[in-house]
């Protein structure tokens, strides 16, 4: 599809008009929390405790979203743990596409038996229960964000692979690439010439999905206090810390939830206009991994 | 070809099924060990932060860490074998047995949640199909996607502060009986019943233009039993195969939704060895729910196997 009818396929598509709004409200969060939050997000008020959402604290302050059970504004704490989200997901999905990729295009290149070699290892990859995998070696090392990249990104590496390897199984047998190598141009640069270009589109496609499958397993994990530590706002964290309150202080876990909801479905939205204006074979792959 | 003439096919199969599967199990033996070993000292794991000097010493001679990796790896293999992953650290007792206990509540939840979501998804996936682009196809669909968008964790909140602190129809946790199963199954089951939803919608698609259900009605053959025995029966290979990979995705996927309902099952017993440092427990919890995994992936194969001759002639 030439690339301006792409764009107006996807800009052109309300759910992906609704999605990247939501989505760079999202990034603008993440990119300038303190701009946007109208208070510290770890700004202790014993005061200002279980503030509802509309209303003024005890200290005589107005809070739009409410008051946590340390009187915390909860608003301030929803925007500041955007960059949390953005941060773990993004950073997950460009190692775990790095990784997937490399293997995918060794495999796909190569064959044989490294083929096989990484094929299988993917295979064992897709047979382990992924969250209990996460769990494990978050016990282990213990949670900061740097580990949850690390875990979310190299457990989520097979995908990459397996995509890669099937188009990249694809592009090698097409002529120009036997005419680039009759012409004697290297393998490296034929890969970054003729391959690469030709996989970015299915690539791009699972690595939108892969953003809010990261964004989701990191709530999970701090949800479990298993994720980022609790000095620092993240929207999983303060669901955990809100489901203690659940039945008298429901605002503590419902902007937290709110949030993550929109955000997995914004760009969900935008994955599958993507899906459609890029790569229409795409269809049966699935959305965002479970959590 | 006749039935007796499968039979060396369907054993070769199964055989590199079941090599298959030992493979998957030692990786996942190695896998465990890896993560535990390479991680840092597995004996500070073992001894905790407030352990002495001596302490370690013992634990460290006593468990074996002092050997090298490779013979340490080869214990761990052989008792791994004979179902010893050692002694829970918290509850002092045989790890495999803990495991076990908790395995039928957890099960009990993965079906519960399955009935649910192919109860509902399956309808709704055939009338989105044959009512393509209306409002009720718009509807479903959008549910579905927001089905699979939905955080397990927020919906287990949603639903504990809806239907046990407003309307009081269930507890909030515990319980007995059917209530306290259906919440932890309907949180579960939301995403494979979306996910179940939108794959049967595509695969009636793909069935309804086909020839053989125009002959059918030709036939004259009521509408219902062209779409329930003609349409359904031709779409329902990938139906049948999303579901039992859903499956699986259940079983590892409880342990969020058990977290959130506290309930008594394999997922809240690793969440309690990570947070207690039970490395003993948590290599047991790890290595049962993989097992269990690949023998129902085995199961899925089989049935595959049986359900489409194609498989059984590749």
């Amino acid at each position: 599809m030439p690339s301006g009818r792409r764009t107006r396929a996807l800009i052109g598509s309300p759910g992906a008009g609704l999605g990247l709004a939501a989505v760079a409200l999202v990034a603008l969060c993440a990119l300038s929390p303190g701009l946007l939050a109208p208070a510290d997000p770890n700004e202790q008020r014993l005061l200002a405790r279980f503030t509802p959402p509309i209303a003024r604290t005890a200290d005589g302050e107005f809070t739009v979203l409410g008051t946590d059970q340390l009187g915390r504004d909860i608003l301030s704490r929803v925007i500041h743990g955007a960059r949390t989200s953005v941060l773990i997901g993004m950073s997950a999905v460009l190692l775990a596409g790095s990784v997937g990729t490399s293997l995918g295009l060794t495999a796909g290149i190569r064959g044989g038996v490294a083929d096989q070699l990484i094929m299988r290892l993917a295979d064992m990859q897709f047979a382990f229960p992924f969250i209990l995998l996460a769990i494990t070696i978050i016990g282990v090392l213990g949670p900061s964000i740097r580990n949850i990249i690390l875990v979310v990104g190299l457990s989520s590496w097979a995908t990459y692979a397996r995509v890669v390897r099937a188009e990249t199984l694809a592009v090698r047998e097409r002529t120009y690439v036997d005419a680039a190598r009759s012409l004697g141009m290297s393998l490296p640069r034929i890969v970054v010439r003729h391959i690469l270009p030709n996989v970015s589109a299915s690539l791009i496609v699972v690595a939108t999905f892969g953003v809010a499958g990261a964004i989701l397993t990191e709530a999970g994990l701090s949800f479990l206090g298993l994720g980022v530590p609790l000095a620092i706002p993240s929207w999983g964290g303060m669901l955990a810390e809100g489901r203690q309150f659940v039945d008298t202080r429901y605002w503590l876990a419902l902007s937290p939830g709110v949030a993550l909801f929109v955000t997995v479905m914004a760009i969900n939205l935008i994955g599958d206009a993507l899906r459609d204006a890029l790569d229409p074979y795409l269809q049966t792959r699935g959305t965002v991994d479970r959590f | 070809m006749r039935p007796l003439c499968y039979v060396p096919l369907v054993l070769g199969y199964l055989s590199r099924r079941l090599a298959w599967a030992v493979v998957l199990l030692f990786g996942i033996t190695l896998a465990v060990f890896l993560v535990v070993h390479l991680s840092g000292d597995p004996t500070a794991l073992y001894v905790g932060p407030e352990g002495t000097r001596q302490d370690y010493e013992i634990v460290r001679a006593a468990l074996g860490f002092d050997r090298p990796l490779a013979e340490q790896y080869g214990r761990f293999l052989v008792r791994a074998v004979q179902g010893d992953f050692g002694r829970s650290l918290r509850h002092q007792q045989p790890t495999l047995p803990l495991v076990l206990t908790r395995f039928p509540a957890t099960l009990k939840l993965a079906l519960a949640a399955m009935a649910l979501a192919v109860a509902v998804a399956l309808p709704l996936g055939i009338l989105s199909a044959l009512r393509r682009n209306s409002p009720l196809d718009t509807v479903a669909m959008t549910l579905a996607l927001a089905g699979q968008c939905m955080p397990t964790f927020w919906l287990g909140i949603l639903l504990i502060l809806v239907f046990a602190v407003q309307l009081r129809w269930v507890p909030v946790y515990g319980g007995e009986g059917l209530a306290s199963l259906a919440l932890p199954a309907l949180t579960l089951g939301v995403w494979a019943m979306a996910r179940t939803a939108r794959i049967t919608r595509s695969s009636m698609l793909e069935v309804l233009p086909q020839d053989f259900l125009r002959t059918a009605r030709a036939k004259g053959i009521a509408e219902r039993h062209v779409i329930l025995r003609h349409a359904l029966r031709n779409g329902a290979i990938p139906i049948v195969t999303a579901i039992g990979l859903e499956l699986g995705n259940l079983l590892g996927g409880a342990v969020i939704t058990e977290a959130v309902f506290a309930y008594p099952g394999v997922g809240r017993l690793a969440v309690e060895a990570v947070v207690n440092k039970d490395v003993p427990l948590l290599q047991a919890v790890v290595f049962s729910v993989a097992a269990s995994l690949i023998l129902l992936n085995g199961v899925i194969d089989v049935l595959y196997m049986l359900l489409d001759p194609r498989v059984r002639l590749a």
